[in-house]
């Protein structure tokens, strides 16, 4: 067990050093600058610029100071940012995201589960055609539209909750963004799950405890459950990765200080340093939820052995 | 309908009470700011939001007041040698930073050679260029100790000026000229920005700044004129997504927002009435015709595209009145300059434009019977910018038969582009001004400007106008000079100026001594807030 762990975590190694030299070599494609702005710079002003950052240097060698500094855990200074480097500005962010991710996460995956066994439970009823058509609205309409269709709602017509910010981290402030957040990964587990179950309830070895006696809910909980947690699970990773590092738009659309809007923002702007640092922080959050997700499997699923 | 405002405005009083209620003796202002500062350095500054910012923070030799006009700021007055080369600035006895220590001369000589030191990579440092010897030193060409800025004694600060700069006291309000606390800096280096450490000059201090979230100040007991600042707390959110700061002030969290779309004007205007201020900015849209090929190097050619442009149809149908036609190279509202030069098509109808730009293109061998006439748009991604080319491509394909093709480039890639002369036929772009005089507008478009000539348009007698405005002492004379050069480019056309911006503001009816301005100032010490 701990050396699969260990073995998985060595080959992260290469894994990332793909991502870093691949995502570098993309964003120099790109044309322009970081410094290229809608309100252009003078050229002595670009020359000093790119001569502060080193961006005068040949790309190899950028690549090469780049990589040794990553390597030591530096990402370097943000271009856009020009207070900060990547490391303070993701050491800023990342806990609100990972707190609102967090909650998003439980929520999607208690309420998905939950609605899930509930409609495969009362297949082809009205519950079920309901949840269903709930949850294909969950998937179909983007946040863009659930966020301030909420916000319009609970805090410009009824007044009861804040528009935006994270105040003082209150539940209040987190509740709308949580569950903008939260809705389309919700619709997603409920439908996965309502299939998985349904597939459990008719396999061969639950009829046997069935035809045991058992009750219903130990039928249900302690053994179809298990057999249909698996595409859940399988789910998890990129789901709880994606949470996690935050979402540009959420964020945008109800000023959170999160990581997820510097992906989007050093991407237009060719904040290079900045991309870098996402791109690595969600390579890394990927490869340690596929890791949790493959160690979930074997507790769950006794064919899996990881040895 | 009525019922139900009313009851939506007494859920909204209800809220701003509750809201008010923990700070009620506190004055207290909250501000939607368009996005996060990307920094409260005024040497990497680069763009209003943050200009909003650092002018509550710091104060500069001088500053706008609350209609935008310039005033002693941490200088009580200031002389000017006869030669014009020299500006003597007697600092106020009662300027203090935040931390009680007292403003000095030598605070501006440090902060003005740290703009211009290239190690500091200060994005505006041509902003302060005039000053002698600062483009040398700014290239690396000469130490920063040889820049003219110089102090007398603890409260007399001495800039020389290369040459005669007549706008010299509208760049020293500018961002980049804000002066920094040398003792802090050097003690706290880069780190001087941070909440805690930041020590300021003016009405107010930083107290908190979480990143994307919001950014307090608080009121600053050391400034001069402490007393009459009525504010003790001001709150800036950044808000970038402009239809969430809306909701945000419609749910009555904040009493200021920046920037909303302008398809939102219509509603808003209906619903808020006069808490909207549309107003006119130093800051145009044009399009630019590559002179360096045909059929764009003939001047008949870019005459009638210029005309075959419905300038109205933009600013109503596109912009929804969140932007005004614009004949002038300079937008209006520039105090000394007075009414800018119009093309003479301006005060014709569109059909009558049309006619005349269709004898134009033909003179010139174009249109009916003669080459066709092939266009290519380039323009950064956006959607107000797509509708736009979209439509002038449709009034150049209907009026002129043209052939119009549409490119777009992100904003980092388009302006690339054009910065480092890449060939084209058409090509927007924008410019907003610095500092509030008309040469920030024309020397856009001298021979000697390689950057942002995008025409590479060069004309003897426009450089020789220009030349000649900078050296004279006289201020009408050199308006003057300034009008002339500026008619030879409407009727020129290397450029042509199809819109000028609006500074879209929403200001709650709690807000007092708010003035719209075309310098977009609005220090918050000039504001206060009646609950």
């Amino acid at each position: 067990m701990i050396s699969f762990i260990l073995r998985r975590l060595a080959s992260a190694v290469p894994t990332l050093f793909i991502v870093v030299t691949i995502s570098f070599f993309m964003m120099r494609f790109a044309p322009g600058g970081p410094f290229n702005l809608e309100r252009p710079l003078p050229p002595q002003t670009m020359e000093n610029l790119n001569r502060a950052y080193g961006l005068d240097l040949p790309l190899w060698q950028q690549y090469l100071r780049y990589l040794g500094n990553v390597v030591q855990g530096d990402f370097g200074p943000s271009y856009v940012y020009r207070d900060n480097t990547v490391d303070q500005l993701i050491a800023m962010g990342l806990p609100y995201s990972i707190r609102l991710g967090m909650m998003a996460l439980l929520v999607a995956l208690i309420g998905g589960v939950a609605a899930g066994t509930y409609a495969a439970l009362r297949q082809n009823s009205l519950t079920d055609l309901l949840v269903m058509s709930v949850s294909t609205v969950g998937v179909t309409v983007p946040n863009f539209v659930v966020g301030p269709v909420l916000t319009l709602i609970f805090a410009v017509l009824l007044a009861w909750l804040p528009a935006g910010g994270w105040g003082d981290g209150s539940l209040r402030f987190l509740i709308l963004p949580t569950i903008a957040l939260a809705l389309p990964q919700l619709a997603v587990f409920a439908r996965l799950m309502r299939g998985a179950m349904i597939e459990a309830l008719h396999a061969d070895h639950i009829r046997t405890v069935r035809a045991y006696g058992l009750p219903p809910r130990t039928v249900i909980v302690t053994h179809a459950m298990r057999a249909a947690l698996l595409p859940i699970v399988s789910y998890l990773a990129p789901c709880a990765a994606a949470l996690l590092t935050g979402s540009a738009v959420i964020e945008s659309i109800f000023t959170i200080p999160g990581v997820g809007r510097y992906f989007v923002i050093g991407a237009i702007n060719r904040d290079y340093t900045l991309v870098m640092g996402t791109v690595v922080l969600i390579a890394i959050f990927v490869i340690v939820f596929n890791l949790v997700v493959d160690l979930l499997y074997g507790l769950l699923d006794p064919r899996v052995r990881h040895e | 309908m009525t019922a139900r405002i009313t009851a939506f405005k007494a859920v909204l009083a209800a809220t701003i009470f509750f809201a008010a209620a923990p700070s009620w003796a506190e004055n207290v202002l909250y501000r939607g700011n368009a996005g996060e500062p990307t920094t409260l350095d005024q040497h990497h500054t680069s763009i209003n939001i943050e200009e909003f910012i650092l002018k509550d923070l710091y104060e500069g030799l001088t500053i706008y007041d609350a209609k935008g006009v310039i005033v002693p700021g941490a200088a009580e007055s200031w002389t000017e040698s006869d030669d014009g080369l020299t500006y003597t600035f007697k600092i106020r006895d009662n300027a203090k930073w935040s931390d009680g220590s007292p403003v000095t001369a030598d605070d501006f000589v440090f902060s003005f050679r740290r703009a211009e030191d290239p190690k500091t990579a200060a994005a505006y440092a041509n902003i302060l260029y005039p000053i002698k010897n600062a483009e040398k030193i700014n290239k690396g060409e000469l130490p920063v100790d040889q820049l003219g800025a110089r102090a007398v004694d603890a409260k007399t600060l001495e800039l020389t000026v290369a040459q005669p700069t007549p706008y010299f006291l509208e760049l020293l309000a500018h961002q980049t000229a804000l002066p920094l606390s040398k003792a802090n800096v050097e003690k706290n280096g880069a780190d001087f920005v941070k909440p805690g450490v930041l020590v300021s000059n003016g009405a107010f201090k930083l107290a908190e700044h979480v990143a994307n979230d919001h950014l307090t100040l608080v009121k600053n007991p050391e400034h001069w004129d402490a007393a009459n600042t009525k504010l003790d707390k001001v709150v800036f959110y950044p808000l970038e997504d402009q239809a969430a700061a809306v909701r945000r002030y419609e749910a009555g969290e904040l009493h200021v927002d920046y920037n909303f779309s302008a398809d939102q004007l219509p509603r808003l205007r209906q619903q808020f009435g006069n808490e909207v201020h549309v107003s006119p900015a130093l800051a145009t849209y044009y399009y630019v015709f590559d002179t360096r090929n045909a059929p764009m190097n003939d001047v008949r050619v870019r005459q009638a595209l210029a005309m075959g442009v419905d300038r109205d149809f933009l600013a109503n149908e596109i912009y929804k009145g969140a932007q005004q036609p614009l004949y002038s190279w300079i937008p209006p509202g520039l105090g000394n300059y007075g009414e800018p030069e119009k093309a003479d098509f301006a005060n014709k109808s569109q059909l009558d434009r049309e006619d005349e730009a269709l004898k134009l293109l033909k003179e010139a061998g174009y249109g009916e019977g003669g080459k066709p006439l092939t266009i290519e748009i380039r323009y950064n991604t956006n959607p107000n910018h797509e509708r736009v080319a979209t439509a002038i491509a449709d009034m150049w394909k209907t009026a002129f038969g043209a052939q119009v093709s549409l490119v777009n480039l992100d904003v980092s890639s388009h302006y690339a582009y054009l910065q480092e002369g890449g060939k084209f036929s058409v090509a927007r772009a924008g410019w907003t001004a610095d500092y509030g005089d008309a040469e920030n507008f024309l020397a856009l478009n001298t021979t000697a400007n390689k950057t942002f000539n995008y025409p590479h348009w060069s004309n003897a007698d426009y450089d020789a106008l220009m030349a000649k405005s900078y050296t004279e002492k006289d201020p009408a004379a050199r308006q003057k000079l300034m009008h002339q050069a500026e008619a030879i480019l409407v009727k020129e056309q290397p450029v042509t100026a199809l819109l000028v911006n609006n500074d879209l503001w929403l200001v709650s009816k709690k807000v007092q001594g708010w003035y719209d301005n075309a310098n977009n100032q609005h220090l918050s010490r000039f504001l206060s807030v009646q609950n």
